[in-house]
């Protein structure tokens, strides 16, 4: 097997045309007819953003903004005067004066007849479905005016629902083979493992061997669920177990929140996105019934100094100790889905992950030993919940290994898009809320927690904390802002160098700390490759995130996502950390209170490792 | 049935005609690319896999294309049903389809040719392989083919696995590639992105076989065969209700009643033109000449006598497709299954007209918004059946009998 997945076999680059440098030289602009009106536009551009840019709405289900045009689902049709068909407007690259027409009898027929056959097939009781009011199907039958079955409608289901998977449903009774999951899978995240298979009237998306999900490398990143059309996919929902939790009086039920459900959740409420609500939530999460609202960032921050100090550790080792087995360069290990792409893609790398827990299951860990323990609650009757964005923090929460107090740190993790059901539920506007602050003892995160759920944000905050630990100074940037971990370009690649550092780090005088970042699992598997091939060894620190975009990006976001929006999200996410009064990891007081009380050792010691820290599970490509 | 296939009379003008290997490579390299271009130009040759494109036009939109590679294909998948003539031409006259493959090399700029050869057909395969090394050791492939300083050249054979699909130009470049052999979104076309993303001329085997004659003989020559607009002659497939079926080589023009004398066939109801995705022509229309201006086919003819129902006939055509449609475009994958449920209720007798017009609605629409043209053209032998054969299929209803 090649090493490098090959690309989704529907997907298609955009037809390469050389577009002059200069839009004004001849040709750069071609003069083209829409309806009868003319208009000019860039050489190449497809007939679908053409009419897009002069306010012409043309009806889609397999284009999404994220991926490769595939030209599948045909709703995107056009007119285009002298050619014998109708051409697909997603991906026709205008290279020539045509004329268009995107509203004629033919094209009018055409759409309506493609959306009844899709319909035809598509057993969903829209009532009953998750993505009920967020459905592309829906929403394009109700534009197209359908008002009858015309070509009939499954009577009965006809696929089994997969719900093996802890993060992933799949539901092809709902799926219309626009093939987007499977082109995010391969092409977007290189995972491979959604592929269509058979042909004609038989072919369904599934897997190898068309195994459930959950024996095959799925690594329930949900990529597949944010740009799933209709409810076909779906992530697997524990609220109805929360709110039994929340019904029983035996139960102390606790939530710990994210950034970035934080940045995304007024998406749920029609809000657009850009806004945080994280005051209103915790208010929200108080009605609903939760008994103690906590922050993530919390142990976004204890993760800085575990990981920070893991480095510490490693780089000594290497410097001083010259011990040739440390692995360098270090991993973050804050991304579930990450972890699982690494144990099944490249196994024999494990010892480059932090072997640090992320920071939701340190605070599981924490919730039930220390904080049951201050609280005096038996962990037994500790139920404890996590916003996430993320659809694999409900694979990580399920691990066997992750039980430091004897019971899972983590009971359930919630994703946004779940959560923002529950709020709906209590009957509760979440934008018009009051504003709460985060529950005690654990009230406090620094701005450096907050940014985790960005690509380049866990870099940062180790970079804040990391820097000044070691020379005792601030980081040398203007407003703490390091700008070259921020963006989204696919891996960025810098460095700081350590200069008059403090006596006890001496070893580390004069060296340049040269660290990455990487979002979404093909620029990771890119790093990885660099890794395999030798050429990152003068690398010492690398932030991998399995999402685009980071956490905000997450398999538990709301729908729809495209990079404009998790640019909005990024805004919101560093708009709120500038505004937070502390924003390095090492001072967060209750950071530091919490070592000083119950692991006096410090980080990466004996107790920290029993409770904050893991291993990693070498699963390999094959399951057999 | 091979036997009897082989034994068929076959004698032909043009393809079928005798042939020096080697010949038409030896003469291109003569006169030159300029020449070549010129002459295929000139014959007006049509490309013979079906869909008629202008075969000169294609080499000259390769040949003028800057890339570091280009590719010449030979499309050997031979799936429409009723098709049998490139079998023919591949394993007795090898030198024609491989000469004529070399010489679009040469004109195109191509290094690499590939034989895309239909999975059934690997019978053949050993067969071809040890042609192609005889071509080697004549230096008719190799480095500097015949003395032709920097000419190389080289033909791979590549199988298909059984997908009609995969005749498609574009399916068969990913199958090539190796992945699912689905079509892709034109443009871009394989003559600006085709085998792994550079230039590709595809050519049916009968017309590269066809190009050897041309180069040989002349434009000239080939055109004194056939009409003004379709030059030169044709292989017909011809199977069904007659005594000798086979494959013919007849010059273009020729009318389906002189077909059916020609082959033998006696109480013809009939003829299905162009193989499953073609039409349906009934005895009425017999004096309709065989060309791409009139009844135009790939090669296939099937003969339906007196004794067929033609509601069967279709029924088979659309059980066809709907399985061997790629599976990844709305109006093929989903319309061709409705189709199929439109014919079997007609046999059963559950239908009103206004279902059958929708129907047709439907056929339009998947004819004008289908990806690729299996879906552009399955409702072909569905409209063309129903509207020519209204009185036998119809009648049952109208009588209260409810078996067509
Ligand atoms: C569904 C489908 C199946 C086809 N099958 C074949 C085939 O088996 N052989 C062939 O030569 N062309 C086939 N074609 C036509 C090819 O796409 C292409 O037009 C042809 O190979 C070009 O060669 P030509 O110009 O020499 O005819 C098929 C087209 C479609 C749409
Ligand atoms: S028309 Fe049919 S065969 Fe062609 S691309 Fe569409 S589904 Fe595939």
């Amino acid at each position: 097997m090649p090493d490098t997945i090959k690309r989704a076999p529907v997907s298609q680059q955009p037809f390469k045309v050389e577009k002059p440098q200069d839009l004004n030289t001849i040709g750069g602009m071609i003069s083209i007819e829409i309806n009868e009106k003319k208009v000019s536009v860039p050489l190449g551009t497809t007939i679908y953003e053409a009419c897009k840019e002069n306010q012409i709405h043309i009806p889609t289900l397999c284009h999404h903004p994220d991926l490769c045009i595939a030209g599948v689902c045909r709703v995107c049709v056009v007119e285009v005067e002298g050619m014998r068909t109708l051409q697909a407007s997603c991906s026709f690259p205008i290279t020539a004066s045509i004329k268009i027409k995107t509203t004629s009898e033919l094209v009018r027929k055409a759409r309506r007849n493609i959306i009844d056959l899709l319909l035809s097939e598509h057993h969903g009781e829209c009532y009953a479905c998750v993505k009920n009011k967020n459905c592309e199907l829906q929403t394009l039958a109700q534009e197209y005016g359908v008002d009858k079955m015309r070509y009939g409608h499954i009577s009965a289901p006809i696929h089994e629902v997969d719900n093996s998977s802890t993060s992933v449903i799949r539901d092809m009774n709902k799926c219309i083979l626009c093939r987007r999951c499977v082109r995010t899978c391969i092409d977007l995240q290189e995972v491979g493992v959604l592929e269509a298979i058979s042909r004609g009237d038989k072919t369904v998306i599934g897997t190898f061997y068309d195994k459930s999900l959950q024996d095959v490398i799925c690594i329930n990143c949900g990529q597949c669920i944010n740009r799933c059309p209709t409810g076909a996919l779906y992530s697997n929902d524990p609220s109805d177990e929360i709110w039994q939790a929340i019904d029983d009086p035996t139960k102390h039920v606790v939530i710990q929140t994210a950034p970035s459900p934080r940045a995304a959740i007024g998406e749920e409420f029609g809000q657009p996105p850009g806004k945080s609500f994280t005051p209103e939530l915790n208010t929200a999460l108080k009605r609903i019934g939760f008994d103690r609202v906590f922050d993530t960032n919390f142990t976004a921050d204890l993760t800085i100094h575990e990981e920070g100090t893991e480095l510490l550790h490693r780089l000594k080792k290497a410097l001083v100790d010259k011990d040739e087995s440390v692995k360098l360069p270090q991993f973050t290990s804050c991304s579930p889905g990450w972890i699982k792409f690494i144990e099944h893609f490249y196994p024999e790398y494990l010892d480059y992950l932090s072997t640090a827990k992320s920071p939701q299951q340190m605070f599981g860990a924490i919730i039930k030993t220390f904080y049951a323990q201050e609280e005096g609650i038996d962990p037994k009757d500790i139920v404890s919940v996590s916003l996430m964005p993320c659809s694999a923090k409900k694979f990580e929460c399920n691990r066997p290994e992750m039980n430091s107090s004897g019971f899972k740190d983590v009971d359930y993790g919630l994703t946004t898009r779940e959560l923002g059901k529950m709020i709906r539920e209590a009957g509760i506007n979440l934008p018009e809320l009051p504003k709460t602050g985060f529950d005690e003892p654990f009230g406090e995160a620094s701005g450096a927690g907050l940014i985790f759920g960005a690509t380049g944000g866990v870099m940062e905050a180790a970079l804040r904390t990391v820097y000044e630990l070691v020379t005792g100074r601030e980081v040398p940037f203007e407003n703490l802002r390091i700008e070259v971990c921020r963006g989204f370009e696919g891996i960025k690649e810098a460095s700081v160098k350590l200069e008059n550092v403090l006596p006890d780090y001496s070893f580390l005088e004069g060296v340049e700390v040269k660290f990455m970042v990487a979002h979404g699992t093909a620029n990771a598997k890119q790093v990885m490759e660099l890794l395999k091939a030798g050429k990152l060894s003068d690398v010492h620190f690398i932030e991998i995130m399995a999402c685009p975009g980071g956490c905000l990006g997450g398999g538990g976001q709301p729908i729809p996502t495209s990079e404009e929006i998790r640019k909005q999200r990024a805004k919101a996410i560093y708009a709120e950390e500038e505004g937070l009064p502390i924003r390095k990891s090492h001072e967060n007081p209750h950071v530091k209170f919490i070592y000083e009380k119950f692991i006096p050792e410090g980080p990466c010691s004996e107790l920290s490792h029993k409770l904050l820290h893991t291993h990693y599970t070498k699963r390999g490509r094959y399951i057999i | 049935m091979e036997a009897k296939i082989n034994k068929t009379h076959r004698e032909g003008a043009v393809l079928f005609s005798p042939y020096d290997a080697g010949s038409s490579i030896k003469k291109a390299l003569e006169v030159g690319r300029e020449n070549i271009l010129f002459e295929v130009r000139e014959s007006k040759i049509k490309g013979r896999g079906g869909a008629g494109f202008p075969t000169a036009t294609k080499w000259m939109l390769v040949a003028a294309a800057k890339a570091d590679k280009k590719y010449i294909v030979c499309n050997a998948d031979e799936g429409e049903p009723g098709t049998f003539k490139d079998r023919v031409l591949l394993t007795e006259y090898p030198d024609l389809v491989f000469d004529g493959m070399v010489v679009a090399g040469y004109t195109i700029g191509a290094e690499i040719g590939i034989l895309y050869l239909r999975g059934e057909y690997i019978f053949m395969l050993e067969q071809l392989e040890d042609y192609l090394i005889s071509m080697r050791q004549n230096n008719l492939l190799g480095k500097n083919i015949l003395g032709k300083e920097g000419f190389n050249f080289d033909i791979s054979i590549r199988l298909g696995s059984g997908a009609y699909v995969c005749g498609e130009e574009t399916a068969l470049i990913e199958s090539l590639e190796g992945h699912r052999g689905e079509p892709r979104n034109r443009p871009p076309y394989p003559v600006n992105t085709g085998y792994m993303g550079y230039p590709t001329v595809v050519n049916n085997v009968e017309t590269l076989a066809s190009i050897s004659k041309i180069i040989t003989k002349g434009a000239d020559w080939f055109k004194t065969h056939g009409t003004e607009k379709s030059t030169g002659s044709k292989l017909f497939s011809v199977s069904g209700d007659c005594k000798k079926p086979g494959v013919y080589e007849l010059p273009w023009g020729t009318t389906l009643n002189e077909l059916i004398k020609i082959v033998d066939a006696e109480n013809t109801k009939a003829i299905q033109v162009g193989g499953a995705s073609g039409v349906c022509i009934p005895k009425s229309q017999f004096d309709r000449q065989l060309s791409y201006e009139d009844a135009s086919t790939g090669g296939s003819i099937m003969i339906f006598n007196e004794s067929r129902k033609m509601l069967h006939v279709l029924k088979n055509f659309m059980d066809f497709f709907v399985e061997e449609s790629c599976g990844q475009c709305t109006p093929c994958r989903i319309g061709n299954v409705k189709l199929l449920e439109c014919v079997e209720r007609i046999e059963k007798g559950e239908y009103t007209f206004s279902y059958i017009n929708s129907m047709k609605d439907l056929s339009r629409t998947m004819q004008v918004a289908s990806k690729c043209g299996l879906g552009q053209s399955s409702p072909n032998p569905f409209l063309s059946i129903l509207e020519n054969f209204k009185d036998e299929i119809f009648r049952s209803k109208e009588n209260g009998v409810s078996h067509a």
